[in-house]
C-alpha cells in the first residue's frame, strides 16, 4: 500500500500511482506506442493482434474494444497515454470529458464555460 | 555573469498548438486567449533575453513509465518535437545551449537536486506550445532554450514546496553563470483542469486566481499546499501549478507583475498568463 491509501479519496479521481502504474503497464506501454503512426496504423488493421503483441489482460482488451475511458482507467489506464488512443479515433478531451461524465458534449462543453461565471 | 530578467508563465494545452497552426487569431472562441499575447511579446521585446528555461511536463512523448524522471534537464544542441499521436502539426526543432546546461547541472546537483540529464530530448507540447506563444517566429531568431521536465504523469508528483526550492536553487545556478546572458525563466501548464474520471471537466477560478495572485507576492504561501490539496483544488492536472512555483522559485530580485490575464475555458483548462518583471 501506498501513502496515497491513507489518503481521503477524491471523488471521481483516480490518483495514478504505482499501484495503478504496475496495473496498467501493458496497455499504457500500447497507448505510448500511438505516438508514431505506423503504429497506430498497425492497431487499425488488426487491433487484436496489437493488444496480444503488447500482452493486455482480458478486462484491459475488452475496455479498449469497447473504446469506454472509465474502465479504461480502472484497468490502469493513464489519461496521457489514453489521450494518444482517443485521439486516434478523433476525440478531443472535451469528447473524452462527455463520456467520462455521461453528458453530451454540448452539455459539458457548456458546462465549462459555465466554470468562468 | 547572467542574469535573470523575469519570468513567463502559460498555460500550455494541446489545443492551442492546433489553434496556431490553423491561424485562428481572430476565432470567437480563442480571440479572448491570443489577444493576451501580444503584450508579453512586446515585453519581450523590451528585455530582449538570449535563453529561456522552459520548466514543464512531458505528457508521454519523450518519458514513458518505464523510466519516469521526477526531474530532468535537457543537454542538448537542439531539440525536437515529434509526433504526439493526435494530429497537432510538428513544429521546427529548439535551439539548445548545452554550455548553459552542463552548468545549471553541475550547480544544481551540488545543490542536492539529482536531475536526469538528457542529451537526447523530444519536446511536446508543454514546452512547444508556451514557445510558439511567446516567439512565434523562433526558428528565425536566436532565443536558445533549457528544457527543465517536471514529472506530473505518475504520483509521487514533487511537491509545491520541493519545486520552489528547486527554482531557487535553478536561479541561485543560473546567476553564477560567467557569460553575459540575459536568461527568462518560463513555468508552463495549469491552472484548474481535470481530463480524467467522473470529475473531468472540474475547474476552480476562484482557487486559479487567488494562485496568480500569490504567485507574485507571496509564492511562499503556495507552498503549503500538498499535492493532494492541488488535485483536490485544483483537478488532476491543476498540479501543473508546480512548474509555476519552481519558475517563480528563481526570481530572487524585486518581482514586478508587468501584465497578466486569466480566461476560462481554453479546452477544459482554466488558462492563465503572468509576465513577471525581476529587477536586480
Amino acid at each position: 500500500m501506498t501513502d496515497r491509501a491513507a489518503e481521503e479519496p477524491i471523488p471521481g479521481t483516480v490518483l495514478f500511482d504505482g499501484e495503478q502504474a504496475m496495473k496498467g503497464y501493458a496497455l499504457n506501454k500500447m497507448c505510448y506506442s500511438f505516438n508514431r503512426r505506423e503504429n497506430r496504423e498497425a492497431f487499425l488493421a488488426d487491433e487484436e493482434a496489437y493488444m496480444d503483441a503488447y500482452g493486455l489482460n482480458d478486462r484491459q482488451k475488452e475496455a479498449v474494444r469497447r473504446r469506454v475511458v472509465l474502465d479504461l482507467i480502472a484497468a490502469g489506464g493513464n489519461i496521457y497515454y489514453l489521450a494518444k488512443f482517443a485521439g486516434m479515433f478523433g476525440l478531443s478531451v472535451q469528447d473524452v470529458g462527455a463520456q467520462q461524465t455521461g453528458m453530451t458534449v454540448e452539455a459539458f462543453k457548456e458546462k465549462l464555460v459555465r466554470a468562468g461565471d | 555573469m547572467a542574469r535573470i530578467v523575469g519570468g513567463l508563465t502559460t498555460s500550455h494545452i494541446p489545443a492551442i498548438g492546433g489553434a496556431i497552426a490553423g491561424k485562428m487569431f481572430e476565432d470567437p472562441y480563442w480571440k479572448p486567449f491570443f489577444d493576451a499575447y501580444p503584450k508579453a511579446r512586446e515585453w519581450l521585446d523590451e528585455v530582449r533575453p538570449d535563453v529561456a528555461v522552459v520548466i514543464y511536463n512531458d505528457h508521454g512523448l519523450n518519458f514513458f513509465l518505464d523510466k519516469m524522471p521526477t526531474f530532468a534537464m535537457g543537454a542538448a544542441a537542439e531539440y525536437r518535437n515529434e509526433d504526439e499521436g493526435w494530429g497537432i502539426p510538428t513544429i521546427a526543432p529548439f535551439k539548445g545551449d548545452p554550455r548553459l546546461s552542463w552548468h545549471l547541472i553541475d550547480r544544481l546537483v551540488k545543490d542536492e537536486f539529482d536531475l536526469v540529464t538528457c542529451q537526447e530530448m523530444a519536446v511536446d507540447h508543454g514546452f512547444t506550445v508556451p514557445m510558439q506563444l511567446f516567439w512565434p517566429n523562433y526558428a528565425e531568431l536566436d532565443i536558445r532554450t533549457v528544457p527543465l521536465c517536471v514529472n506530473t504523469v505518475q504520483h509521487p508528483v514533487p511537491t509545491p514546496a520541493r519545486c520552489f526550492k528547486l527554482g531557487r536553487a535553478l536561479g541561485r545556478a543560473i546567476e553564477s553563470y560567467p557569460e553575459d546572458l540575459k536568461v527568462v525563466v518560463l513555468g508552463t501548464g495549469g491552472l484548474s483542469h481535470q481530463l480524467d474520471g467522473q470529475r473531468a471537466g472540474f475547474i476552480n477560478k476562484e482557487f486559479d486566481l487567488m494562485c496568480m495572485e500569490k504567485i507574485v507576492s507571496d509564492p511562499e504561501a503556495l507552498t503549503h499546499y500538498s499535492i493532494h490539496d492541488l488535485v483536490r483544488l485544483a483537478g488532476a492536472q491543476g498540479t501543473e501549478l508546480i512548474m509555476w512555483l519552481a519558475m517563480r522559485g528563481a526570481l530572487t530580485g524585486t518581482v514586478t507583475k508587468r501584465h497578466g490575464n486569466y480566461h476560462i475555458p481554453i479546452s477544459n483548462t482554466g488558462a492563465g498568463l503572468l509576465v513577471l518583471d525581476n529587477a536586480a
